[in-house]
């Protein structure tokens, strides 16, 4: 047998209050495509930070071709041949691409020759980037192969991606795929983190399943069920939400020609959007994360005004109107960005509460606070969403991430809208929280309330909504029945492959 | 009024000694915000470096000991917005202001027994053969050392920030300070560094002004060009040529009224003694307009989380 590239032995790392990491070993053979799976707070990325030298392990060793290998920091990992893809990416907005990668290697070449390196490293693998361009300006796939070419340039053994499909269109997908096909075909190892399973099942040729810091089992992604790994990592069956058949009513919400500048430097304006959600409808829009999906919420929500006739609520123009005035009528929205736009973070979940349902729930009289409706308002949430808290008075910031998003959503969906729009619900939550918040999304549809779901999430979206369509650069396409459209569609529709070609050779 | 009496060659002379300490303080600063860090502390340091380099030099009788004396003093006092803002995680606003006030204070205790006396003088270089050239002689290459330092770290201070990996690698932490740990780079003791840096160069700038400019020590002489050289690095929107162009324009400006105020000009004194503040900020806003904009990650506070 031959010696593994990596191999990791009882790895185990605690955190005050939480063991991340329990005695996790596996091998990662050379050459090999090894997934790492779990569903969020599984400790995978504490434990590919250990690999790289950020975080260093409590107990348990890695050897690496049978040497003993403890990076006491990422510069160390990286001169052992480690690269790592990281999640959110770690770029600088404000530097070129050269500069940019440049920061992630020990002696890099004079900027001239560095620039001519990524252009023909870019070139072989198939990623077309432009050295001088600064980082703010490219598309989330274009920042991913910036952070892929950092790391084919110090020639790694060992490439590690945290999640890195997540932003990426299907088309992407594929040939982010050809780039790591042919990086194994040259002898790389690449440890893949992920919680898609069909990305797994394609690419991968070997699998260890984390649940709760533990490792809990190994597979053969190919000779396994998407459905089977899934249980795997939930540790239970999944339900799917179910949905009953139902008539649309006349038109809600009616978006037209609406064309607004991005509020942020970097942001992405929309342009000459259309569109229109009946009741008991839910409109589903995807698109790869940044082309303009902050926008158009903050156009729905009133935080941006437009020209009064560009948005139509039941036929009455509400497009120069805030959005307390929105909530008023009963459109109401509940944004992405739970810690600071969603919720006030230091603030306890009763003051929460009161921050958006005061106009529909009457929780003020004259600009004097009522606090006991507030309180019982915030108590409802909390039991009808199964929100795991001591109580109404703790701070929004306690919470974790799954339990905060059913409280926020919660929150929107008790005050009984007339058009509710969510914007990524079930980001960063755990398979049996997200389940429950699209059921709920699905019940308020059934009560005759329009919806519009913006996710990133393809499967989810498949799963709720009844009409799909895609964001792409600001623009929205003609949104089609979801019932019977492919990936292949979906890909096209959130805009190809954003001029990408695949590998040659 | 008499503008006869103004000598255009010594008004452009010392317009540019004038603009000195500011050009000091906000190089130093300039530094400091690349790297993320906001310190508001920096009139607290100059007048602290000011009155290090008077009391040494005087005691000493050597300007050049003052000088570096100047140097550390300020960089001693940064040490303690150091302390409180990247180990105690403290507020860097608040901080700041602390440092500020603590300085006025500190400075008029140290000072006491030094008001009125006279310090030693540094005295010009006269660089040969260019000194001697009409008109620019006398303006450009009749002036004492710590000027022409002044310029060449505004030159050093550009071509690090943009040539080289210690420049680069500065620009990342203050851009975005997670990513930067998350590729290994020790965010703390970089902008421990810039900090330091920033204190030195505002404690150059204050003894400029005590031993050079004015040449004496009162309490308060910094009078607020602190609080300038930050407006002037907003201003200069983080460029140091640009804080160089801002510093003499406010200097050039500064003893252009003075002027006018003594050849009597029937201009109110209020407003001849307002226009250096107005003038400069309009040409800098106007400058600003492109797109370049503040370090990502200015006055946040960093805490490695894994």
């Amino acid at each position: 047998m031959t010696t593994p590239l990596l191999s990791l032995q009882g790895l185990t790392k605690a955190y005050p209050g939480v063991v991340a990491n329990d005695q996790v070993s596996f091998d990662i053979g050379e050459g090999e495509v090894h997934a790492l799976l779990g569903e969020n707070g599984a400790g995978k990325s504490t434990l590919v930070k250990m690999i790289y030298g950020l975080v260093k392990p409590d107990s348990g060793t890695m050897l690496l071709r049978g040497q003993a290998f403890a990076p006491p920091e990422p510069r160390a990992a990286r001169a052992d041949g480690i690269a790592m893809v990281f999640q959110h990416f770690s770029l600088f907005d404000a530097l070129n691409v050269a500069e940019n990668i440049a920061l992630g290697m020990e002696n890099p070449p004079a900027m001239g020759d560095l620039a001519a390196r990524i252009r023909e490293v870019s070139e072989t693998y198939g990623l077309p980037l432009d050295p001088y361009r600064t980082v703010g300006d490219l598309s989330a796939g274009e920042r991913q192969r910036v952070e892929i070419i950092r790391c084919l340039l110090q020639d790694p053994k060992l490439l590690i991606m945290d999640e890195p499909t997540s932003v990426l269109t299907p088309q992407e997908v594929d040939i982010l795929f050809e780039t790591l096909n042919k990086l194994r075909s040259e002898g790389t190892s690449i440890l893949y983190i992920s919680h898609k399973l069909e990305e797994i099942r394609t690419l991968c040729d070997h699998a260890t399943i984390l649940r709760l810091g533990k490792n809990v089992g190994e597979c053969v992604p190919a000779e396994t069920s998407a459905r089977d790994m899934a249980e795997m990592m939930v540790g239970s069956t999944l339900q799917t939400p179910e949905r009953s058949g139902r008539e649309f009513g006349e038109v809600a919400l009616d978006v037209s020609g609406l064309s607004v500048p991005s509020p942020s430097e970097f942001g992405t304006a929309l342009k000459n959007v259309h569109m229109t959600v009946r009741k008991g409808e839910v409109l589903g829009v995807g698109g790869v994360a940044g082309n303009g999906q902050d926008e158009l919420l903050g156009v729905l929500s009133g935080e941006i005004t437009t020209a009064p006739d560009a948005i139509k609520f039941n036929g009455q123009p509400i497009g120069k109107l805030g959005p307390t005035a929105r909530r008023k009528l009963g459109v109401l929205t509940a944004p992405e960005e739970r810690l600071g736009h969603a919720a006030a973070p230091d603030m306890s979940l009763t003051e929460n509460a009161l921050l958006t349902g005061s106009v529909r729930e009457g929780l003020e009289n004259n600009g004097f606070l009522k606090w006991a409706e507030t309180k019982s308002f915030a108590e409802k949430i909390i039991s009808a969403f199964d929100v795991r808290t001591p109580g109404p008075e703790n701070a929004a910031r306690s919470l974790s991430g799954g339990n905060l998003q059913k409280f926020v959503i919660g929150r929107e969906v008790l005050q009984n809208p007339d058009v509710l729009v969510v914007n990524q619900p079930t980001w960063g939550v755990d398979a049996a929280a997200a389940a429950s918040i699209r059921q709920a999304i699905l019940d308020l549809a059934a009560k005759g309330t329009a919806v519009i779901c913006i996710s990133q999430d393809l499967d989810e979206l498949m799963e709720i909504s009844d009409s799909f369509a895609a964001l792409n650069e600001g623009r929205l396409s003609a949104p089609r029945t979801t019932t019977g459209l492919t990936v292949d569609e979906i890909g096209l529709m959130m805009g190809g492959a954003h001029g990408m070609e695949v590998a040659h050779v | 009024m008499d503008l006869g009496e103004i000598n255009p060659v010594l008004l452009v002379a010392s317009l540019m000694v004038a603009a000195t300490p500011l050009l000091l303080a906000a190089i130093g600063e300039l530094v400091v915000e690349k790297a993320g860090v906001l310190n508001l502390g920096v009139e607290g340091m100059m007048i602290v470096g000011a009155i290090s380099g008077f009391a040494i030099s005087v005691e000493t009788g050597s300007p050049w000991l003052g000088f570096i004396a100047a140097a550390i003093g300020g960089a001693v006092l940064s040490l303690l917005f150091v302390l409180l803002t990247q180990f105690a995680l403290a507020n860097q606003v608040a901080s700041g202001l602390a440092l500020t006030l603590f300085g006025l204070g500190f400075s008029a205790l140290m000072g006491q027994s030094y008001v009125g006396v006279k310090p030693p003088s540094m005295g010009d270089i006269h660089i040969p053969l260019l000194s001697d050239i009409p008109v620019i002689g006398p303006i450009l290459f009749q002036h004492d050392p710590i000027l022409y330092l002044g310029i060449a770290l505004v030159a050093a201070v550009w071509a690090t920030l943009k040539y080289t990996r210690v420049g680069l690698i500065l620009r990342a932490v203050g851009e975005n300070h997670d990513a930067a740990h998350a590729l290994g780079y020790k965010v703390i003791k970089i902008r421990i560094l810039a900090i330091l840096f920033g204190g030195a160069c505002a404690g150059l700038g204050g003894a400029y002004i005590s031993l050079i400019r004015v040449p004496q020590w009162t309490e308060g002489m910094t009078a607020g060009v602190g609080w300038i050289a930050l407006a002037l690095v907003v201003f200069a929107s983080w460029k140091p040529w640009r804080a160089l162009l801002g510093a003499y324009l406010f200097g050039g400006i500064t003893v252009l009224q003075l002027n006018l105020q003594a050849a009597g000009v029937a201009i109110p004194v209020e407003y001849l003694a307002m226009s250096p503040y107005i003038i400069t900020i309009l040409v800098l806003v106007i400058l600003s307009a492109d797109k370049s904009s503040a370090p990502a990650s200015l006055g946040r506070t960093f805490h490695a989380s894994h």
